[in-house]
């Protein structure tokens, strides 16, 4: 099972905060397990994310970004009900996806 | 659209370097961008999936689980304890209550459902996530531990006078270092715990995400690491010295709002 | 909606009235002190190196809990002339090498439950106290020992003071909140040496 993803999209005027949490342990590949073999890279690579349907971010991120990570990004000209899709694909070719409706 | 990812805490660590006034307002900083960026939800998600799964022998989930307020009720449940429970006449705190619906609910023996309490960042525990679910639960709500039943006073009171108890090996009660103000232990503040202006926020923040660790920590394992850097023996999950430990701390903390589960250094 | 605004009240009014007691560190009795050994037995197990002896209390720790840290002169006295019977000073000199004590000082592992016997311990002396100006990262329990020597003197009475303090700190303040090192067995002798000079060195940068 991939660790959960949350979305909070908030809207002020007509600026829409997104802030989405997803869950992954993204590894580096420089730390070692208790019996010192390296932990292998385990991270995601490609965010998207689209809003009603249309895809409005491709972001490439890298193993620099930390374990847990949090992205936050603001919608010009959203309106309240705007369905706001995010999903991610990592480097072993895993993907989880959420949505939410702006609120 | 601005996209910001969680890499720019690197940076304000960094920072962290002077031993003054500006290392201080640098560090509240810190915990601000922590705080914005806490993965403290994930948690709750994880618990709430938690709390509602079948398992142990008789496989049944915890949603009848009776954290004081009857069974299934977990709105505001966590402010109200510890407390005393009848069914057991004794004074148990949020984990130890739990601990004792995976065995009564689940039938899971004390060996199993103990057997992995504190996790770490690859694998927390599932006493962590279901700590983040319930405790979310309480948002809003003042703290309120029970103090009406003698138990629940003698449990204070065992609590308080632990608290200045000097023991273990290198003789140190809390109050060594929890005992006056202004004080750090490197660059930590040390809050004075047994003055509610300094337990209040503390307390209304545990459990909590802890950055230092890259996970979630509870109560129960806050309380136990003191007394490992106490350098004393372990205390016992869910004893009745962990629970005094705890009601002391959230009495003097009662009437603060919970904003929990919080995220720290 | 006359519901929610009940609950609201209530809740208002339970923050209102809550105000927790006033709490002072009080003396404690005989009886008193044996009820929380008890306890502390009972709830307590031997992990790793920690044994369930060190909850074991002495002469020291029960005369401070009983007199919440302040024992009348005479307590104190006679506490602090036993427990300066068990400082060990070395034979030789009380010396040893700065670069090793400032190790020492800077390591506050050593004797918990999760860490192996083998490994040496540190003396944790940054959590507590100012040494060397170049830490910055040092805490304010105790008192900055910056200059320690360029301040009292280099002599041998003070290498001797030093000596003690770490080895027994309740030789010299009964109640003292610094752990007894070397009466604990937390650190050996030739670490001690080694804070010695960390301290009393005048080419240690606790002096410069």
């Amino acid at each position: 099972m991939a660790d959960p993803m949350k979305i909070r999209a908030t809207l002020k005027g007509d600026l829409a905060d997104v802030r989405v949490l997803m869950g992954h342990p993204m590894e580096t590949g420089q730390r070692k397990d208790g019996a010192g073999k390296p932990i292998p890279l385990h991270f995601i690579q490609e965010v998207t994310v689209k809003l009603n349907g249309k895809t409005v971010i491709e972001g490439q991120i890298s193993q620099a970004i930390s374990r847990n990570p949090v992205f936050s990004f603001r919608v010009k000209g959203a309106k309240s009900g705007d369905k706001v899709e995010i999903s991610w694909l990592d480097n072993k070719g895993d993907t989880n996806r959420t949505e939410a409706a702006i609120a | 659209m601005l996209v910001s990812g969680r890499s720019v805490l690197l940076t304000a660590a960094l920072t962290l370097a002077a031993g003054s006034a500006a290392a201080q307002s640098q560090f509240e900083k810190y915990q601000k961008m922590v705080a914005e960026g806490s993965p403290v939800e994930l948690f709750e998600l994880v618990g709430e999936g938690l709390w509602k799964k079948p398992q142990g022998p008789k496989n049944a989930s915890l949603e009848q689980c009776d954290l004081g307020l009857g069974a299934g009720v977990l709105q505001g449940a966590y402010a109200r304890l510890p407390r005393y429970f009848r069914d057991v006449d004794r004074v148990m705190d949020l984990e130890t209550r739990m601990l004792h619906c995976m065995m009564t609910l689940q039938g899971r023996s004390l060996e199993e459902a103990t057997k992995r309490l504190f996790g770490n960042a690859d694998k927390p525990s599932e006493m962590e996530y279901l700590s983040a679910y319930v405790a979310g639960q309480s948002r809003g709500h003042a703290m309120a531990p029970g103090q009406s039943h003698p138990r629940e006073q003698a449990a204070y009171e065992l609590g308080r006078k632990l608290y200045f108890y000097r023991t273990g090996l290198w003789d140190f009660s809390c109050a060594s270092c929890h005992g006056e103000e202004g004080k750090r232990i490197r660059m930590s503040e040390l809050p004075v715990l047994y003055k509610p202006e300094a337990a209040r926020p503390l307390i209304a923040t545990w459990p909590a995400y802890r950055v230092s660790n890259s996970t979630f920590k509870t109560m129960q394992w806050r309380i136990n690491n003191c007394f490992r850097q106490m350098r004393t023996p372990e205390p016992v999950f869910g004893s009745e010295v962990v629970n005094a430990m705890n009601m002391f701390l959230t009495v003097t903390a009662q009437g603060e709002p919970y904003r929990g589960p919080g995220t720290k250094r | 909606m006359k519901r929610h605004l009940l609950a609201v009240s209530t809740a208002a009014l339970l923050a209102a009235c809550a105000s927790a007691p006033v709490v002072e560190h009080s003396k404690m009795t005989g009886a008193e002190i044996a009820q929380i050994d008890a306890v502390l037995k009972r709830d307590f197990r031997a992990k790793g190196q920690a044994k369930m002896t060190r909850l074991e209390p002495d002469a020291v720790q029960r005369e401070c809990n009983l007199h919440a840290d302040n024992p009348p002169d005479s307590v104190a006295r006679s506490l602090q002339e036993a427990q300066l019977k068990t400082i060990k000073y070395p034979s030789d000199s009380l010396l040893g090498d700065w670069k090793n004590g400032r190790k020492i000082a800077e390591s506050g592992r050593g004797m918990q439950w999760n860490e192996k016997p083998a490994n040496p311990g540190g003396g944790g002396c940054y959590n507590c106290h100012q040494l060397s100006p170049q830490q910055t990262s040092h805490g304010t329990l105790g008192p900055s020992l910056k200059g320690f020597g360029k301040t009292r003197g280099y002599g041998p009475d003070m290498q001797r003071y030093a000596y003690g303090k770490i080895y027994n700190a309740k030789a010299y303040s009964a109640c003292s909140h610094m752990p007894r090192f070397g009466h604990s067995g937390s650190l050996s002798e030739q670490q001690i040496k080694d804070l010695v000079a960390y301290l009393l060195d005048p080419k240690s940068p606790v002096n410069q």
